[in-house]
C-alpha cells in the first residue's frame, strides 16, 4: 500500500512538505501568541501606524520628505539615507581596498609594510569606536560656521557640513547629462570598435586621447553651458547658520569614510588572498610573453584571482550595509535611526517597526547577494 | 421549638460569618506584581541610564535621585526596607518594552506623560513627581534671550523623546526653520553640541540643570528660562492588576500628604506617637488600617517616610538647594503654597 513511498523523490518531496509545515506552524504559533498577549496588555498593534503623521525632523534626506508626511515616507528617507552611505562606502571601499591589497604584495618594503599597518590598524579596532572617531574628528577639526572656509565663495565648510549651492531650474543640467551620457556611450562604442579592429587588422587606434575629451572635456563644458543657463541658489550665512543650498552632513562624512576605510582594510586582505591563489607559472608566463608588470595585473592575475576575490568580497559588501545601522550613534539618519529609534518610540510598536527593518536588511542583503553571484557567474573564467 | 430555635441561631450564624468572614480577614483581590515583589523580597525599579539628580549611579554603584528616592520609597512601603530595590537603567527606546515584557515592576524615569503613551502602548501613569517643562541651553556669547531667536539654528536632541517633538512643532507653528539633529543616547547628543555640532542642546530644565554638569565648561553655556512645553512625569506601570496600581499611585501621596501634613523623617516617631490630627494618625497607621487595604502592612507610610522622608525632604536633597542642581520647586510645590503638587485625602 505505501509502495510509493519506496520511491525517493516522493520521499524527498514529503520531507520537504513537513519540514516547511513545521516551520510555517511554529511561526504562525509565535507571531498568534504575540498578538494575543498585546491585546491582553492593551498594547496597539497592527501596522496602521504607518499612515500616521510622522513629525520627526530628518535634517539630511534626498526624498524631499518633510515632518508632515507619514511614516512611511519617514521609512523610506531612512532606506534612501542606508543606500546612499552603504553605494557610497562601497564603492571607495572596493577601490581602497584592491589598491592596499596590491600595495601590500608590492615588492617595495615601505609601501607593503604600510599596507600591513593600515589593514592590522583597521582590522582590530571596534568598527563602532572607529565611526565616533571620524565623527568627534571631523567636528573637532572643522571651522565654527562663522569661520568657514570658503571655496570661491559659494562652497562652505564648517561644524554644520559643507554648504554647496544648487541650481534652481534643472533643466539646462539635464540636458547637460543627457549630452554626458551620449558622450559617454559613444566612447564605449569607439573602444569596442577599436579593439576589434586592432585584433582583426593589427592597427592601432588613438582611444585614450579621444577618450580624455569626449569624457573629460566635452562633460565640463556642457555642464558649465548648463549651469550658466540657470540662478543658483548659494548658501548664505543667516542668523546660526547658512542657509540654502544643499548640506553635507558631517554625520554623512564621518559614516562614509569610517565605513569605507574600515572595510577597506578587510576587502584589502581578500584581494591579497585572491592574488596569492594564482599561481606563479601564470605570472612567469605572462613575464616571459614580455607583458608589463601593469598588464601583468591587469590582464593575468586579476581575471584569475576575481572568482577566488568575488564570494568573500560580498561577505564584506554586505557586512558594510548591516554596519551602517552603527550610524544612528551619531545622528545620521538611516533606517535604524529614524526608524527603529524615532518611529519607535513615537508608535511604541516595537514588534512590527523591528520586523520590518529586518526584512528591510534581509532584502538588501539578498539583492547584493544575487546581484554578486550573477556578476560572478557572468566573469567565470572560460577553462580549458 | 426550643430545637428549631437553636437551629435558626446556627443557621443565621453561618450565614453570617460567611458574609463577614471575608470582610474581617480582607481578602483582596489578587495582586501578580505585589505577590512576584514580596516573594523575590526586591522591587525592580526601571530607572533612567544616568541623569544627575533624577536617577545617577556613582562611582560606587550606589543610586541616588528623586526617582530613585520613589523606588526607595515603593520598597520601604511595601517590604519595610528602602534598600530592597534593584535598579534596571532604560534607555528612551527601551523602557516601554522593558515595562511590557514584566523586566520591572514599574518605570521611574523621566518619562513624559502623554494621551498617545497611555492610549496605545498599554501603560498607565499613576501621578506626578515632577514637573518638568522643556528649554534650551546655548552658548553664552551666541546672545540668546528668547527661544524664538533660535530661528535657523541646529538644535542637537535625543531620538524620539516627547522633546524631538516639541521642538519640531513648537517652531513650526509659528513658521521658524530649525535642523534637528538626533542622537540615540542623550550623552551623544550632548557630546555633539559641547563639540559645536549644534548651536543648542534641548531636555527639560530639570534634566537640563543636571545634564550641564557634563559639559566641558559648563560656565559657557546658559539654559534659558522660557519653557516650551509642560511636561508631567510619574511612576508608569502596565496594564491590569489594579492593586498594584493602587500602591504605586499611593505612595506618592503619601510621599506628597507627609508634606502637607508636615510630618517628616526626623518627626515621624514623634508624629505616630503624638499626633492628634486624624490623617496623620491614619497616613501613620494608628488610625485605620490603611496599608491592609492594600495588602501591606499598616506602617507602610511610617516606613517610607521613617527611611526615605517626605517628598520636599528627597526635592531638596536631590534636585533643590541640598543638590547640584539647585532648581526652585515653582510647580513641584505644594497646591497649599502655590504649586501645583496634590493629593486627594487619607480618608
Amino acid at each position: 500500500m505505501l509502495t510509493f513511498l519506496r520511491d525517493r523523490k516522493v520521499r524527498d518531496i514529503l520531507w520537504q512538505a513537513a519540514a516547511t509545515l513545521v516551520t510555517v506552524a511554529v511561526i504562525w504559533f509565535f507571531v498568534r501568541n504575540a498578538s494575543e498577549n498585546m491585546v491582553k496588555a492593551g498594547i496597539a498593534s497592527g501596522f496602521k501606524f504607518l499612515w500616521r503623521d510622522s513629525g520627526i525632523e530628518v535634517p539630511f534626506n534626498l526624498t524631499g520628505y518633510r515632518p508632515s508626511d507619514n511614516i512611511l515616507a519617514l521609512l523610506w528617507t531612512g532606506i534612501v539615507n542606508t543606500l546612499l552611505v552603504s553605494a557610497a562606502a562601497i564603492v571607495v571601499a572596493t577601490a581602497i581596498g584592491f589598491t592596499v591589497g596590491l600595495l601590500r604584495l608590492s615588492r617595495n618594503w615601505l609601501l607593503s609594510s604600510l599596507a600591513g599597518f593600515y589593514i592590522e590598524f583597521v582590522r582590530n579596532i571596534p568598527l563602532l569606536f572607529f565611526i565616533l572617531f571620524w565623527y568627534f574628528g571631523v567636528l573637532a577639526a572643522l571651522p565654527t560656521p562663522r569661520d568657514s572656509a570658503d571655496f570661491l565663495g559659494v562652497i562652505f565648510l564648517n561644524r554644520r557640513g559643507l554648504s554647496i549651492p544648487t541650481p534652481d531650474d534643472v533643466t539646462g543640467l539635464r540636458l547637460a547629462l543627457a549630452a554626458i551620457v551620449v558622450l559617454v556611450a559613444v566612447q564605449f562604442g569607439l573602444a569596442r570598435w577599436a579593439a576589434r579592429r586592432q585584433a582583426r587588422t593589427g592597427r592601432d587606434f588613438p582611444v585614450w586621447p579621444v577618450g580624455l575629451v569626449l569624457c573629460g572635456v566635452l562633460p565640463i563644458l556642457a555642464l558649465v553651458a548648463g549651469g550658466m543657463t540657470t540662478a543658483w541658489d548659494v548658501p548664505t550665512l543667516r542668523g546660526f547658520n547658512y542657509r540654502g543650498g544643499f548640506v553635507l552632513v558631517p554625520e554623512f562624512v564621518a559614516l562614509f569614510a569610517a565605513l569605507s576605510t574600515y572595510t577597506a582594510g578587510f576587502i584589502a586582505e581578500v584581494v591579497r588572498g585572491g592574488i596569492l591563489s594564482v599561481r606563479q607559472g601564470q605570472i612567469d608566463a605572462a613575464r616571459a610573453l614580455g607583458l608589463t608588470e601593469g598588464r601583468i595585473v591587469r590582464l593575468v592575475v586579476i581575471p584569475q584571482a576575481m572568482p577566488v576575490i568575488i564570494p568573500p568580497i560580498t561577505s564584506q559588501y554586505l557586512n558594510l550595509i548591516k554596519n551602517s545601522s552603527l550610524g544612528a550613534a551619531i545622528a545620521y539618519p538611516e533606517i535604524v535611526a529614524v526608524f527603529m529609534g524615532s518611529a519607535l518610540v513615537s508608535t511604541g510598536q516595537s514588534i512590527e517597526i523591528i520586523a520590518i527593518t529586518l526584512a528591510i536588511y534581509l532584502a538588501l542583503s539578498l539583492a547584493v547577494s544575487v546581484f554578486m553571484n550573477w556578476y560572478n557567474a557572468r566573469h567565470k573564467l572560460v577553462t580549458r | 421549638m426550643k430545637f428549631y430555635g437553636l437551629a435558626a441561631a446556627a443557621a443565621c450564624s453561618i450565614a453570617g460569618s460567611l458574609i463577614a468572614g471575608p470582610a474581617m480577614a480582607q481578602t483582596l483581590a489578587p495582586s501578580e506584581t505585589l505577590d512576584a515583589v514580596k516573594a523575590r523580597g526586591h522591587i525592580e525599579c526601571g530607572v533612567h541610564l544616568g541623569l544627575p539628580g533624577f536617577s545617577f549611579a556613582n562611582d560606587k554603584g550606589e543610586w541616588s535621585g528623586l526617582d530613585v528616592d520613589y523606588c526607595k520609597s515603593l520598597a520601604a512601603a511595601v517590604l519595610g526596607d528602602a534598600t530592597k530595590v534593584k535598579y534596571t537603567p532604560t534607555s528612551v527606546q527601551q523602557r516601554w518594552p522593558v515595562l511590557q515584557s514584566k523586566q520591572v515592576d514599574l518605570l521611574a524615569r523621566n518619562t513624559t506623560i502623554t494621551f498617545s503613551r497611555n492610549a496605545t502602548l498599554g501603560v498607565n501613569f499613576q501621578g506626578i513627581n515632577f514637573y518638568e517643562g522643556q528649554t534650551f541651553v546655548v552658548r553664552t556669547k551666541a546672545k540668546v534671550t528668547a527661544v524664538k531667536d533660535l530661528a535657523d539654528a541646529t538644535v542637537c536632541v535625543a531620538a524620539g523623546s516627547t522633546e524631538e517633538k516639541t521642538a519640531a512643532d513648537w517652531f513650526r507653528e509659528r513658521n521658524l526653520k530649525i535642523t534637528i539633529i538626533n542622537f540615540q543616547k542623550n550623552d551623544d547628543a550632548i557630546s555633539a553640541y559641547d563639540q559645536g555640532r549644534c548651536d543648542a542642546y534641548t531636555a527639560g530644565l530639570g534634566a537640563l540643570a543636571g545634564q550641564r554638569i557634563k559639559f566641558k565648561n559648563p560656565a559657557e553655556h546658559q539654559i534659558l528660562t522660557e519653557v516650551i512645553s509642560n511636561d508631567p512625569q510619574g511612576p508608569t506601570t502596565r496594564w491590569g492588576d489594579e492593586r498594584w496600581q493602587l500602591v504605586v499611585r499611593w505612595v506618592l501621596n503619601a510621599q506628597i500628604a507627609a508634606e502637607a501634613l508636615g510630618v517628616t523623617s526626623k518627626n515621624v516617631d514623634e508624629m505616630k506617637a503624638k499626633s492628634t490630627n486624624s490623617e496623620v494618625r491614619r497616613l501613620l497607621g494608628v488610625e485605620g488600617k490603611f496599608g491592609e487595604m492594600m495588602g501591606l502592612s499598616n506602617d507602610w507610610a511610617y516606613n517610607l517616610i521613617k527611611q526615605v522622608g517626605n517628598y520636599g525632604e528627597s526635592y531638596e536633597r536631590t534636585v533643590g538647594m541640598g543638590s547640584a542642581l539647585k532648581l526652585k520647586r515653582g510647580s513641584n510645590e505644594l497646591w497649599t503654597k502655590g504649586g501645583l503638587l496634590f493629593t486627594p485625602p487619607f480618608q
